[in-house]
């Protein structure tokens, strides 16, 4: 009945295999148990558009999608992402899906050192996939988890609203 | 990677992703209880990372079907252990039936946290400050717990003992949590003060009140954040059962907290004003319950 095996008690630093789907493309990674998503992604697949900040979930850098959900990256470990689908902001930026917002923070100096952009970014296309006119309260309640040190967060709101109005726009015709 | 050199790296464990509820039981007793239940992960995941624990194992749970899935079950809604934070803001059943919990969910944590963060979880750490262990107090509801000696449901009264301290022995599991079928004679009310949304609040409270036209024929209010563990407020709630809500049963509620509440003496929140929150926070939600009617 039990699929628990005793040996795996006396193997915490052996390595094991995981396999996942990253930015559509499948791939398998040796890793230890308490290596967290971030540093597999950052790491072992060289993916380093991801940010690592405070390692406790507080901070938002970090953010990927798993199987479609905006998640801490570094509040998971990789063993437990094994069979999932993962987006990085490498990912989303190939595929298109976010290039109007990347282009509006462009635009309007939504990002200065740019540290927290990628974990923006996720945030921001996972509020708009949701909610199609948010206002902004709701812009910045959905980011209230994702630091910004450097633009006073008044311009990446700006940018997602007008992101937001202009989907809106563009669906109307 | 080299995890010696960094601060903020979790200890070595092995890992076992369990099928069903009996293989997580047994792999926790064959590591000699030396292991850790994971679901979401939104709080363990930093603890480890901390190394405020460093178990030898970790059994992932979350590929337990049992432990998924919300439905009417008689008199009740049974809302699976897995059943995740931003469930509880999409789910029809969950906004007819358990609204009290549909309406706290925005405040638990951050969106993120809410997509991978689970009920069972919440309840199982029985953080003073998390929003949805105060709630089960409530509601009145029941917490399914499975371990070697089979299934049992505790009382919300009774399963929260201490500071992350609950009814779970080691080696047990929560399953479900029961909670009562919200009524068309019922009305609720949940609001928390906090400095920033999304932060732990200062203090939080939630209730569920049964009426009679206008009077109140019975009332469970829990607030969160104001000691060890989620806390009913009797005193508080023998004021109001049998009256209407006006200005003078406000008040007398709002009196009765000062023998309810114990806060902890706190350099940021001193106790005092822990209370006056508390009381201000009652009276608005009163308020707003006499509205609902």
């Amino acid at each position: 009945m039990s699929g628990f095996e005793e040996t795996i008690l006396d193997e915490a630093d052996e390595t094991v295999r995981v396999r996942f789907v990253v930015n559509g493309r499948k791939v398998a990674c040796e890793v230890a148990p308490r290596e967290t998503l971030v540093d597999c992604l950052r790491g072992e697949l060289e993916l380093t558009g991801t940010h690592v900040g405070c390692e406790m979930g507080a901070c938002g850098a970090c953010l990927v999608q798993v199987d479609g959900r905006a998640v801490h990256s570094c509040l998971m470990f990789a063993v437990q992402a094994d069979g999932a689908r993962i987006d990085t902001i490498e990912g989303l930026t190939e595929s298109g899906a976010i290039a109007d917002l990347q282009a509006e923070f462009h635009r309007r100096n939504a990002l200065q050192c740019g540290f927290c952009t990628p974990g923006m970014l996720v945030n921001a296309h996972e509020l708009l996939s949701q909610m199609a006119q948010p206002s902004r309260e709701a812009i910045r309640d959905a980011l209230s988890g994702n630091y910004c040190r450097c633009t006073g967060y008044e311009a990446i709101v700006d940018a997602i609203d007008a992101v937001a109005k202009a989907r809106s726009v563009g669906d109307a015709r | 990677m080299d995890f010696e050199e960094t601060a903020v790296k979790a200890r070595a464990f092995s890992y076992f992703r369990a099928a069903t509820i009996d293989q997580a039981l047994d792999a926790h007793a064959r590591a000699g209880d030396d292991a850790r239940f994971i679901a979401g992960g939104q709080s363990l995941v930093p603890a480890l990372s901390l190394r405020l624990q460093a178990p030898r194992l970790l059994i992932d749970i979350t590929h337990i079907a049992e432990l998924r899935g919300i439905r009417r079950e008689g008199a009740c809604l049974r809302i699976g252990a897995l059943t995740r934070h931003c469930e509880m803001l999409s789910e029809p059943l969950i906004a007819e039936f358990a609204p009290l919990l549909h309406a706290a969910a925005p405040f638990v944590a951050h969106p993120a946290i809410r997509n991978r963060g689970t009920f069972g979880g919440s309840v199982a750490l029985a953080d003073p400050a998390s929003e949805f262990p105060a709630m089960t107090l409530a509601l009145d509801a029941e917490i399914e717990i499975a371990g070697s000696s089979g299934s049992r449901r505790v009382k919300a009264d009774d399963f929260f003992v201490d500071l992350f301290e609950t009814a779970l022995q080691p080696g047990e599991l929560i399953t479900a949590i029961y909670v009562p079928l919200f009524k068309a004679d019922q009305r609720f009310a949940f609001d928390e003060l906090a400095r920033r949304r999304g932060d732990y609040a200062l203090v939080g409270c939630g209730m569920l009140a049964t009426f009679t036209s206008d009077r109140i024929d019975d009332i469970r209010i829990s607030f969160f954040s104001v000691g060890n563990t989620p806390t009913r407020v009797k005193g508080a709630e023998a004021a109001l059962i049998g009256f209407g809500l006006d200005a003078e049963r406000i008040a007398a509620a709002q009196a009765a907290l000062e023998s309810d509440l114990a806060p902890p003496e706190n350099d940021e929140v001193p106790p005092a004003m822990r209370l006056h929150l508390a009381r201000v926070l009652l009276g608005r939600l009163l308020g707003r319950l006499g509205e609902a009617g």
